[in-house]
């Protein structure tokens, strides 16, 4: 899942000041899991603003709302409508940056700010402890890698790892971060396909990341089932 | 004597059998060429060539390919150093090319420590900085490699004058895990690495052990491995260097000699230096006599960091002047 942080509600505050009414919108998928913007963190920011904004002396009304995907039309009309109806002059999406980028492109002359910080794609390890394990870098390689990768795992994304760098398992940078391509070996030797190792990775296509501009990816089979079903309706 | 890669004086010493001596030369944290040039002058004619270390611990400083070409006009042959940290494919290419038409033959792919290092923590360094690893160390062993021989860039496209390099790498021989050690070494000389130095070695025990497991492999004669000795200043550097630089050990015994000299000088400031500084000569001296007993090695790769003034001292000591020469 997407992994994000709550910025500092006095950051937040900054971008709203002066503004007379405030949506809190949450996004009931990733951001609620990983504890940084669903129902329950929407409530506690929004009051933690009514607060702050009452002990500064003015009139600022916050409202609440949260729906379950900010990345979905289906989903982010209802709250499109809301905004425009009752007069809200920002927004403020607790929901990733997909949230806050799909809410601008679509609700018009209202400005929406960002109430998280978005990190990375990673797991739930335990309550309140999630770790990095995706770098969304476009090429899988996972199967060369036991499943480990180290684009997402290696301080320095070396394909023919590990470094000199690697410590009791741990990367030259901290103490506090495994060795990526440790935990690789480790984990080929657990397979027996250590063997696989001796294969040397050529230099990496980067630009089906995002070194080749901005991503779109299309299915061409659910695009036309979508058209097919519109003419049928139609 | 069969035809040379790139006919650099490294390459002829370890192509005539001789026993080679590299030694690091680090380029100051500004502009002034004369430190480069003070530094060679004091270095020249105690190793067959030296290494111009790149922003090494990720601090920046005069580049590898400007100090390089300061000392070839100072009669010495550069390895320059290049580290996968801080340039893309392109970059890298467009600066061995430049390299090599100012007269560098020898070039060493590393990846560098990460920007996180700044200095080891004695200096700010640039831990904000956006890394570049485009390519990792192998990658660009194969990437000169293809440029050398088959005359092509990493992208495809044509060289006419190929850049005649002898391409080196480092080697960390304890570094975790270390049963993988030896393998990645193998995909080193098999992505096209002439030579090797190696991480600092103190215990040579420990480094025998690995060496055996390369020779039974095979790798010590397709590629020469110089064995990496990091002169040992004093007793707080060795520590620092047991307790926090990856796959270095340093057995006791030499800790406590160290520590020993230390004591010795009691509350003379001076003295404890002297001590130390004695000692660390002795201690080098004897770790360069026990790597070149050690089978498959070709050479030793020396480090006095920021103290580039004791290697004359050290190599005369250790038995290996004068260095060879060629017509």
């Amino acid at each position: 899942m997407i992994i994000a942080d709550q910025k500092p509600v006095a950051e937040i505050k900054g971008f709203i000041e002066g503004k007379k009414k405030v949506l809190i919108a949450g996004c009931g998928t990733c951001v609620t899991v990983c504890l940084a913007g669903g129902e329950t963190e929407v409530k506690n920011v929004a009051s933690a603003l009514r607060i702050a904004f009452k002990n500064d002396g003015k009139d600022v009304e916050i409202l609440e709302d949260t729906v379950e995907r900010q990345c979905d039309d289906e989903f982010v009309e209802p709250l499109l409508a809301r905004v425009k109806n009752e007069g809200f002059d920002a927004v403020v999406t607790l929901a990733c940056g997909v949230g806050c980028n799909f809410l601008s492109t679509r609700i018009g002359p209202v400005q929406v700010f960002p109430g998280v910080n978005t990190s990375f794609l990673g797991s739930n390890e335990a309550q309140g402890d999630y770790l990095e394990l995706c770098a969304g870098c476009g090429e899988c390689i996972l199967h060369l890698t036991g499943g480990i990768c180290p684009m997402a795992r290696c301080s320095k994304q070396i394909m023919n790892g590990p470094c000199g760098g690697t410590s009791d398992g741990k990367c030259e940078i901290s103490q506090d971060i495994d060795c990526g391509w440790y935990l690789i070996v480790k984990r080929m030797q657990e397979l027996d396909i250590l063997g696989q190792y001796d294969e040397i990775q050529a230099a990496r296509d980067w630009s089906k990341g995002t070194h080749g501009g901005p991503r779109r990816l299309t299915k061409e089979t659910a695009a036309m089932a979508a058209e097919d079903d519109a003419a049928k309706e139609s | 004597m069969a035809e040379l890669l790139s006919g650099s004086n490294l390459e002829r010493v370890l192509a005539a059998g001789k026993f080679a001596v590299t030694a690091e030369l680090g380029p100051p944290m500004d502009c002034n060429g004369e430190v480069v040039r003070e530094k060679a002058k004091i270095l020249k004619g105690n190793a067959d060539a030296f290494n111009i270390t790149d922003n090494q611990t990720a601090v920046v400083r005069m580049s590898s390919i400007a100090s390089a070409f300061i000392i070839l006009q100072e009669g010495l042959e550069p390895v320059m150093q290049m580290t996968t940290r801080d340039r893309n494919r392109l970059a890298i290419q467009a600066d061995i090319l430049g390299a090599c038409a100012l007269g560098c033959k020898n070039c060493l792919c590393i990846a560098g420590d990460h920007q996180s290092f700044g200095g080891a923590g004695r200096l700010k360094g640039h831990p904000g900085a956006k890394n570049v690893y485009d390519i990792d160390t192998i990658q660009l062993i194969s990437a000169l490699k293809g440029m050398r021989d088959d005359g092509v860039q990493q992208g495809g496209d044509p060289i006419d004058k190929r850049p005649p390099l002898f391409i080196g790498c480092a080697w960390t021989p304890m570094g975790d895990p270390i049963e993988i050690r030896p393998t990645r070494l193998k995909k080193k000389v098999d992505a096209g690495a002439d030579f090797i130095q190696t991480q600092g070695v103190y215990d040579v025990e420990a480094f025998k052990e690995q060496m055996k497991i390369v020779v039974d492999m095979g790798l010590h004669e397709r590629t020469a491995i110089l064995a990496g000795i990091i002169v040992p200043r004093n007793f707080g550097m060795l520590k620092y260097m047991n307790n926090f630089v990856s796959g270095v050990s340093v057995p006791k015994e030499l800790m406590d000699r160290m520590k020993a000299a230390m004591k010795a000088g009691g509350d003379d400031k001076k003295q404890k230096r002297i001590n130390q500084e004695e000692e660390a000569g002795k201690i080098t001296v004897e770790l360069i006599q026990q790597c070149r007993e050690i089978p498959g090695i070709k050479g030793v790769h020396l480090q006095a960091i920021e103290w580039e003034k004791k290697i004359p001292e050290i190599v005369e000591k250790a038995g290996l002047l004068p260095r060879p020469t060629f017509d």
